[in-house]
């Protein structure tokens, strides 16, 4: 386990948000480039937001060579992070699926893998006879949406969430890094352009640099610094299913009528939908919105009928204008920002966590994460990526 | 699910609305002069407060008007929706049950640890 310290009066670095991304970048940090007084900073519990509420698809069959890159790099270190880590995350290989139910959705996905395929990342199209035979109790042509094809990753597939937050958890404050729950930071103090540090719950505390990776928060955390972020927080919805026996061996994505079901360790069929169409900040969202991926659902495995739902919930997830993630600096010196996953963000976490602290670190963005400036909002060169975000924005 | 009120027909189901987005933005004044900075922020940045935002809905599947609302974003309550083309009331008006900073409501939100005083 961690320790529970009090925080110290100043810390050289500060990491605002205790889910995967911000408990991974202050491990990288002590691990990767060997920083000490590090602190880790969350207003609840250690992945109680983002990081324990989403569906767990972890996959890199981005379209854009840029986010090709950065998310392969992040299913990498997911492919090694149970021994890194010396903690079983469950990372499971399992594949994923993204179906296609219309003529553009052939073409998007054909794009993509093609794509893909020249960015070395296996990505294959299949064609309905395979999808068939990959997930038998799929109904494909008996229903509104048809299923005429999906692309299919071999390497993606889920890892259990709270344990990558653990994983990291241990191993960070193993190196030294405090972990501090139960503390909410109010306010981002700033000098001179300067970042001087946080205002907390649990008084001030200083600090040479903050990385802020708040996920929904983020952009209400950077107000009070003064810096206004491309970002909209909307609520994300997620449900699971009482525990049957095995199903569905593999992850199944479908953009088109947002219905996202893969079947957990415990039996639990987990299920995404899309976002709420609305700002909001409150972790529910509307029940429409659950509705119609449950008549999706239905339509797409009639074998799931009558089962009965445990829970639902949300997530509140920061998105951005072009559906890319911000891993960057800002004009306050000193302070860095890792937001705007919008509704992906888990499948990123390690890949996001070691690039964040390879930022602050150096304070430079490394090669892979050099594109998602925030500058890019200035110069127009965005990273587009609405169709490989699968869920709509 | 939300109740919102159409300034022109009354109290109906959100799912006769689409969100607009952030109301009153206004689009730069010279944009021949406008630097790509200024026009990112037209183009990119929006409001996000967690609390009191002013937004854009539409009556898509009723009357297909364009007007304005006043909600809290933390609680999801509708304070006030007014029609296109009025001024906007100032946000003193309106009461932020907020009780910590970045705005943990009394009810509507997951994250108990922060409520307690």
């Amino acid at each position: 386990m961690w320790r529970s310290p009090e925080p110290r009066k100043f810390y050289d670095i500060i990491i605002v948000g205790g889910g995967g991304h911000g408990l991974g970048t202050a491990y990288y940090l002590a691990k990767e480039h060997g920083l000490k007084n590090i602190a880790v900073i969350e207003k609840g519990w250690l992945g109680g937001g983002n990081t324990g509420r989403n569906t767990t698809i972890i996959r890199s069959n981005y379209l854009w060579d840029e986010s090709a890159h950065l998310y392969d790099h992040s299913l990498k270190l997911w492919e090694n992070l149970s021994t890194e880590l010396n903690y079983n995350v469950m990372f499971s290989q399992r594949g994923v699926l993204n179906l296609a139910h219309n003529e553009h959705d052939i073409k998007e996905i054909k794009r993509r893998v093609s794509a893909n395929q020249l960015n070395g990342i296996d990505s294959h199209w299949a064609d309905p006879k395979e999808i068939k035979k990959l997930v038998p109790i799929m109904n494909i042509n008996n229903c509104r949406y048809p299923v005429l094809g999906a692309s299919f990753q071999p390497r993606g597939g889920v890892a259990r969430h709270d344990a990558v937050a653990w994983g990291y958890a241990m191993r960070a404050d193993e190196l030294g890094v405090d972990v501090i729950q139960n503390c909410e930071v109010k306010k981002i103090r700033t000098k001179n352009g300067k970042v001087h540090g946080v205002e907390t719950t649990k008084g001030i505390i200083r600090a040479k640099r903050v990385g802020v990776v708040a996920s929904g928060h983020t952009g209400v955390l950077a107000e009070t610094a003064g810096v206004r972020l491309p970002l909209q927080s909307k609520p994300l919805q997620a449900l699971v299913s009482e525990p049957i026996k095995p199903v569905i061996n593999t992850v199944v994505m479908s953009n088109a009528v947002h219905a996202y079901v893969s079947q957990s360790d415990k039996g639990e069929l987990v299920i995404g939908a899309g976002t709420d169409g609305y700002n909001s900040f409150t972790q529910r969202g509307g029940y429409n919105i659950i509705e119609d991926t449950i008549r999706s659902i239905i339509e797409l495995y009639p074998i799931f009928g009558k089962m009965k739902m445990l829970r639902q919930w949300g997530g509140i997830v920061d998105i951005c204008p072009d559906a890319s993630p911000i891993i960057s600096k800002c004009e306050i010196e000193g302070l860095y920002f890792n937001c705007g996953w919008g509704t992906g963000g888990f499948k990123a976490t390690p890949g996001s966590a070691n690039l964040f602290a390879h930022t602050i670190a150096k304070d430079k963005a490394h090669s892979i994460n050099a594109p998602f400036s925030l500058e890019r909002f200035v110069s127009g060169r965005l990273v587009d990526e609405h169709g490989a975000a699968a869920v709509a924005h | 699910m939300l109740l919102i009120k159409c300034p022109y027909c009354g109290e109906r189901d959100q799912s006769e609305f689409t969100n607009g987005g952030e109301a009153h933005v206004t689009r730069p004044k010279n944009p021949e002069l406008e630097t790509d900075r200024g026009w990112a922020e037209y183009v990119f940045i929006r409001s996000n407060p967690k609390g009191i935002y002013y937004e854009r809905w539409v009556h898509s599947h009723g009357c297909k008007k364009w007007f304005n609302a006043v909600r809290n974003t933390s609680t999801d309550e509708i304070l006030l929706s007014y029609k296109i083309g009025e001024t906007p009331p100032p946000i003193k008006k309106f009461q932020n049950r907020l009780k910590s900073p970045s705005g943990e409501p009394d009810v509507g939100s997951g994250n108990f640890a922060v409520k307690k005083p």
